[in-house]
């Protein structure tokens, strides 16, 4: 078998606080292959943004520290990489989309000179080329006019217009792997639609790999071939999309596709959502065993006694239940 | 369709302008038209749903039922008194009647104060509580109706997580015993899993209480499973107007096929087909002329530049403003 483009072995991306050690990342093991979407889904706290920041060594140490694994990128790893190396594999060989478009744009520069930064920054680029190569990209994503958007700055684009430019920044390298950050959760629901859309064309236009992060069930089944479901640092389950919304074997996930009202299933009278009991946990009072167990239905003694671990259940398809 | 029960809240022709104001005399040099003539009914123990992207005027309607901001035109009738003009005490009592849930459950809380104060407040204010001993025994009856402990009455707000506010921001409006209770983006800042319980907390209660909700919201799944009947907002104007299920089944205003097909399915199996809307929503300083939809509709005519649809309601009480589907209804 082809060797993933990225695979994510063991990692632990802990931090130190003053009330102890919070560990959002404590063990997760993530392969993408080339031309793939895989989902990251889970709720705050289940580690799935410090494991996409955590890739592209985005994470501040201290108080963050990579604690344990390795993040193999095309058979190589990026732990230890000093920033000078890890400047290039973001530039050029990983984009990544943020959720907040306002701020992760630089407000006093023209979005033009934005895009084409990190083109500018590894190879001698003359103005002209920059700004036709910074063109082309806003025609690529769709931005209506470009040649007059080029020199215009963030504030003066809406919201929409705005996650269109940063993912013209993110693929002006033609990166192999983009990771995006729930990038249509600032957005309205029919402009989410045109972002997403968006990002289905790039990827076939360029053939790269989407890791796509999201709260958002719905999104998934849409837009992923396989999902990755975190929950509190770990991943619970994983599976591809069709067998994961089929067949999910892990209480969370099942709570988790159950608890969600769907548009095109409005019953006869009122049916009742499934709801999973309790908030979402707290790392540092995580229960013993199973982080799942203190909001599980089917826990017993069992799930207190220790860890599950991720495990095959059936082909293709992992969960971290001793009952999955 | 004659209704037999006279509706709780009428709302006619409700417009909310606010002004613009610039150059060195702050002269006003425009309006935003934030809510554009606004028509609906609710009935007792109803839940209306209003939805519509950012902008379209939704949250704006729901302050201005309220009176948290004034209307600048209209009518609201509250059990069947025009409460547009009330003042000083008239308008203390009518907010007893009606009561409203924030969407941000950190922002809504005030942290200086125990659960006990957040609560009793409405309770001391409209003097529904006898002594103090009776206005604790009272918000421990509140809290054990949402769901929370006798015992977290003495705590404070960001000791709660924000499914827990939610339900303490929730108690805190049932206190006054409402008719009525806008709710303002209600679930959108919680997790996944808490949507739920805040959703099915917020349906006994209604059963329990036979409230009326104004449920506010931009998701469409929310708003339509929590509701009875769904308005759909666009750039301050609503355009349809329908029972849950028949606006799902047979939605007939242009844009309200483009939201309902945007909305992601949980379900990679779903057959979909989606009718992509261009471009973002219009600036509501300058709004399109006619129906303001017209300049991103997939099926606008000339005449859709130039006049503006009524809201006309046909077979089903289903009501939509577009020249092209009237004929439909």
């Amino acid at each position: 078998m082809e060797r993933p483009l990225l695979d994510i072995i063991g990692l632990k991306t802990w931090f130190d606080t003053d009330e102890g050690v919070v560990r959002a990342v404590d063990g997760v093991s993530l392969s993408i292959n080339r031309g793939e979407t895989l989902a990251v889904v889970g709720e705050s706290g289940s580690g799935k943004t410090v494991t996409a920041r955590s890739i592209l060594k985005l994470i501040d140490t201290p108080p963050g520290r990579y604690a344990a694994g390795q993040i193999l990128w095309q058979g190589r790893d990026l732990v230890p990489l000093g920033p000078r190396d890890i400047d290039r594999v973001r530039a050029r060989e990983i984009g990544m989309v943020f959720q907040e478009p306002m701020t992760s744009l630089n407000p006093v520069y023209t979005v033009g000179a934005q895009i084409t930064e990190a083109l500018r920054a590894h190879e001698s680029l003359s103005r002209k080329a920059a700004n036709d190569a910074a063109i082309e990209m806003l025609r690529l994503v769709q931005i209506p006019t470009p040649e007059r958007r080029v020199n215009d700055y963030p504030h003066q684009f809406s919201g929409g217009m705005r996650q269109r430019v940063m993912i013209a920044m993110a693929l002006v390298c033609k990166p192999k792997l983009l990771i995006a950050d729930e990038p249509t959760t600032a957005l309205d629901v029919t402009i989410q639609a045109q972002i997403l859309e968006l990002l289905a064309d790039m990827k076939d236009r360029f053939g790269m790999a989407i890791m796509l992060i999201t709260h958002a069930m719905g999104v998934v089944a849409e837009n992923a071939q396989r999902v990755a479901v975190m929950y509190a640092g770990v991943v619970v389950e994983e599976a591809d999309v069709d067998e994961l919304f089929a067949n999910p074997r892990h209480p969370y996930t099942q709570g988790l596709i159950r608890s969600i009202p769907r548009v095109d299933t409005k019953a006869i009278g009122r049916t009742r959502l499934e709801q999973i009991p309790g908030s979402v946990p707290n790392l540092l009072e995580l229960p013993p065993g199973c982080r799942f167990s203190n909001r599980c239905r089917m826990a017993t003694a069992d799930c207190h006694a220790s860890e599950p671990a991720l495990r095959l259940v059936a082909p293709d398809h992992k969960a971290a239940c001793i009952y999955a | 369709m004659l209704d037999p029960v006279p509706p709780l809240l009428s709302v006619r022709g409700l417009k909310k302008h606010y002004a613009i104001r610039g150059g060195i005399l702050s002269r006003v040099v425009d309006k935003v038209h934030a809510v554009d003539g606004v028509s609906f009914d609710i009935a007792p123990g109803e839940t209306l749903g209003l939805v519509g992207e950012s902008g379209c005027g939704k949250s704006t309607t729901g302050r201005a039922i309220m009176r948290l901001i004034e209307p600048t035109e209209g009518t609201i009738q509250f059990e069947g008194r025009d409460v547009t003009r009330l003042q000083g005490e008239e308008l203390r009592a009518l907010r007893r009647r009606m009561q409203i849930i924030f969407q941000d459950p950190f922002a809504s809380l005030n942290p200086r104060h125990s659960v006990r104060g957040i609560i009793g407040e409405a309770l001391v204010i409209h003097g529904l509580a006898k002594n103090r001993r009776d206005l604790t025994e009272q918000v421990v009856r509140l809290l054990e109706l949402v769901g929370l402990r006798p015992d977290h009455m003495t705590r404070f707000a960001h000791e709660f997580s924000g499914g827990q506010r939610q339900r303490i921001g929730i108690a805190r409006a049932l206190a006054v015993q409402p008719r009525l209770i806008v709710c303002d983006e209600p679930v959108s800042a919680l997790d996944v899993s808490i949507q739920a319980q805040v959703i099915n907390l917020l349906e006994d209660l209604q059963e329990q209480f036979g409230l009326a909700y104004l449920f506010i919201a931009h998701d469409l799944s929310v708003v339509e499973h929590i509701s009875n009947r769904v308005g759909v907002m666009y750039l301050g104007r609503v355009v349809e107007i329908a029972t849950a299920r028949d606006l799902y089944a047979n939605p007939l205003h242009p844009y309200t096929e483009a939201l309902l097909s945007a909305v992601p399915i949980p379900d990679p199996t779903a057959k979909r087909s989606r009718v992509a809307l261009k471009g973002d929503v219009p600036n509501p300083i300058n709004p399109p002329s006619g129906c303001h939809f017209h300049t991103r509709c997939p099926i606008a005519v000339a005449r859709c530049a130039i006049e503006v649809p009524a809201l006309i309601t046909g077979a089903n009480s289903h009501a939509v403003a577009c020249h092209l589907r009237h004929e439909t209804i």
